[in-house]
């Protein structure tokens, strides 16, 4: 029985990860093809062991060594890094002050501001970048009011910029960066800072020297939780993003519905994941420290 | 020779390090604290009591300075704190919750106040090493406060708030979350400590054998007012109020009208039964409604009526509440009146003197008890 549900979730990951990220990583070791499906080799069991040998020796590295001939995807990859990191700062300038506030507010709101911050997720996140477009265009909302105001003369351009882009990402991945620096800062011991202060430290310090410490789990996990999916962002670079933002989300869709090259797609996605796997295991590793000063 | 007692509270010349002039504080329509005056000298273990919600908690956090009076001043060596944010004060806290850092060692922790004096870095050592062979925890420095014991926490946040050398040191219930052992000892090394130093405590108690213990004064607070402000001993002997004996140890409250009668005073208090002979109560007029309040150690149970006895009663052993050492002996009057009596077991318990519904007498001299107007 024990083993029985320990086999769960390792069933789930075989079937949901393992297997398609070995299909993908197949497809990247393909070579190009006009059929269907749009590469070869494909295995025929009725072959036997010759025809697996055979189809093993039609595989080869050429779509990993192309990726670092041309010098669209490592400069995606990077553009992606930049793009990621800058936004998850961003996140964490803006999403930082919010769960503070949360945290001091009394009580009887904190549901209530806690329901707001989840409250975007009750509509659709395409329409939610949809209706940044309505805001961010030259006829946009902002636009008109920033002329209303008098603050400009004429239209900022903003939307098909990577200005665009990181509002997105930011709006978008905000409440992940909320709730866990909430969680932290929620649990936090008013006294804490009163014995700072005691102890000589002006606000501003007590909240450097213990506040901020003392969330350091809450940020931690709210930055990976906001920088994972950023890096493979697709949407948000294709609807706010103009020709010149480069995101490797956006050159992976490119290689599969434009260019339909399944091989040189996968690999790059292959590429994707292995540069993800360095966060995540950090990620999981500041998780098992938290379990374990949580003793 | 009494030269030497230590009383600066008796000594007219004497500069109190800290004096509440009129004090109140206001939490909207609630009064925490209502006019208070009171003066707190140097080197004196000084001891907030009273029930939870009395205001000596808020009194600590006005002098700590996480709260501001609302009228009046409070004075720490003649200078008035009011505009002093905490962080400027000579004073420090012990919290109730110790609130120590989670994310420091202990070492860190005692060093937190001084590294923000920006105090040299072998100073700040040695002063960190003093602390810890103070309180005993120098084998625990590189420990995060959650690998410690609860008292060892009790006494890394007592080593904090000493390490800068404060003119006042606050302690909000210091002991509260140690056990009764524990406490006892602890009670005995803080006196320790605070008589090595050199520092002047303030502590806020709800449990009144820890400021008896402690406390060279003690100020009993009820409603944001302090009742009374004396030693222990003027405290537990001479209570000035029925609060006071009430609040203080067991005791036996009666009520009555007075009857002065040259250098004594006796109180008619029931029907049937001979009036309390006591020493005198300042101005008090024939007639008057006042109190008497007895310890029940100073009551005597004998089997035959006693002699030259000032108050002799009879009554019929209702209780009897074995404490080991001592029993307390729970007496009904002939008037419903309860009367309690300890007695020093002296004697094995199978051996014992009285039982239940045995008539006894029960008598106590004539300074035994005091009379008290309210």
């Amino acid at each position: 029985m024990r083993r029985l549900l320990i086999a769960i979730p390792f069933v789930w990951l075989l079937a949901l990860f393992i297997v398609p990220f070995l299909i993908v990583f197949k497809i990247s070791l393909s070579d190009l093809a006009v059929a269907i499906p749009p590469y070869t080799p494909t295995l025929d069991p009725a072959d036997g062991w010759a025809g697996f040998k055979h189809f093993l020796s039609q595989l080869d590295w050429e779509n990993y060594v192309w990726l670092t001939e041309d010098a669209l995807y490592w400069k995606a990859y990077l553009s992606s890094l930049k793009i990621a990191v800058i936004s998850t700062l961003l996140t964490l300038l803006v999403g930082y002050p919010i769960a503070y506030g949360m945290a001091r507010a009394p009580e009887e709101w904190r549901a209530m501001l806690f329901m707001l911050v989840i409250l975007p997720f009750w509509t659709s996140f395409l329409i939610r970048v949809y209706s940044w477009m309505g805001i961010l265009s030259q006829e946009g909302y902002l636009n008109q009011f920033l002329l209303w105001i008098g603050a400009i003369n004429e239209p900022l351009v903003i939307l098909n910029t990577n200005i665009a882009v990181y509002i997105g990402i930011v709006y978008t991945y905000l409440p992940f960066m909320i709730l866990p620096i909430y969680a932290a800062l929620e649990k936090l011991d008013i006294s804490l800072l009163e014995a700072a202060e005691d102890l000589g430290c002006s606000r501003f310090s007590a909240f450097w020297l213990v506040t901020v410490p003392l969330s350091k789990q809450g940020i931690v996990a709210g930055s990976f939780l906001v920088f994972i999916p950023t890096i493979g962002e697709f949407v948000i670079p294709s609807l706010l993003g103009g020709s010149r933002t480069l995101m490797i989300g956006k050159v992976l869709w490119e290689e599969f519905f434009s260019n339909r090259d399944w091989p040189v797609a996968s690999a790059v996605a292959v590429v994707l994941l292995l540069i993800l796997i360095i966060p995540i295991v950090l990620f999981q590793r500041n998780e098992q420290k938290q379990r374990e000063a949580g003793k | 020779m009494a030269l030497d007692v230590f009383a600066p509270w008796n000594d007219p010349d004497a500069k109190p390090l800290i004096q509440f002039k009129n004090v109140s504080k206001r939490f909207g329509d609630f009064t925490a604290i209502d006019d208070l005056t009171v003066d707190i000298f140097e080197r004196e273990f000084f001891a907030l009591l009273g029930p939870s919600g009395c205001g000596k908690t808020t009194m600590m956090r006005m002098l700590a300075g996480f709260e501001t009076p609302t009228e009046g001043n409070i004075l720490l060596a003649g200078q008035d704190i009011a505009p002093v944010p905490p962080n400027k004060r000579a004073v420090n806290m012990m919290f109730q919750s110790y609130a120590l850092f989670p994310h420091l060692s202990i070492w860190d922790n005692i060093a937190f106040g001084l590294k923000r004096d920006k105090m040299p870095k072998d100073q700040i050592a040695a002063r960190v090493e003093e602390m810890l062979r103070l309180t005993r925890m120098e084998k625990f420095a590189s420990r995060k406060p959650h690998q410690v014991s609860g008292g060892q926490r009790q006494r890394v946040a007592l080593a904090r708030s000493l390490a800068k050398a404060p003119k006042l040191l606050l302690l909000d219930e210091p002991l509260g979350a140690l056990d009764k052992k524990l406490r006892q000892d602890t009670q005995f090394e803080l006196m320790d400590i605070q008589e090595k130093t050199g520092t002047t405590f303030v502590i806020v108690t709800h449990d009144q054998e820890e400021a008896m213990t402690v406390a060279s004064r003690v100020a009993v607070m009820d409603h944001g007012q302090i009742v009374q402000v004396a030693t222990p001993d003027v405290i537990y002997e001479a209570p000035n109020s029925t609060y006071v004996a009430d609040f203080i140890g067991e005791v036996n409250l009666m009520k009555g009208k007075a009857d002065p009668q040259g250098d004594s005073l006796q109180m008619h208090w029931a029907e049937g039964q001979p009036a309390v002979v006591g020493s005198p109560l300042a101005g008090a007029s024939k007639g008057q409604d006042v109190h008497y309040a007895i310890r029940p150690e100073k009551v005597s149970i004998s089997a035959e009526k006693p002699v030259d006895a000032a108050n002799a009663v009879q009554g019929k052993v209702l209780d009897i509440a074995y404490l080991g050492n001592i029993s307390t002996y729970h007496v009904e009057l002939a008037g419903g009146q309860i009367i309690k009596a300890q007695a020093a077991n002296n004697r094995r318990i199978s051996r014992r003197a009285f039982t239940w519904e045995d008539q006894v007498w029960l008598s106590w001299t004539a300074t035994a008890g005091v009379f008290l107007e309210r």
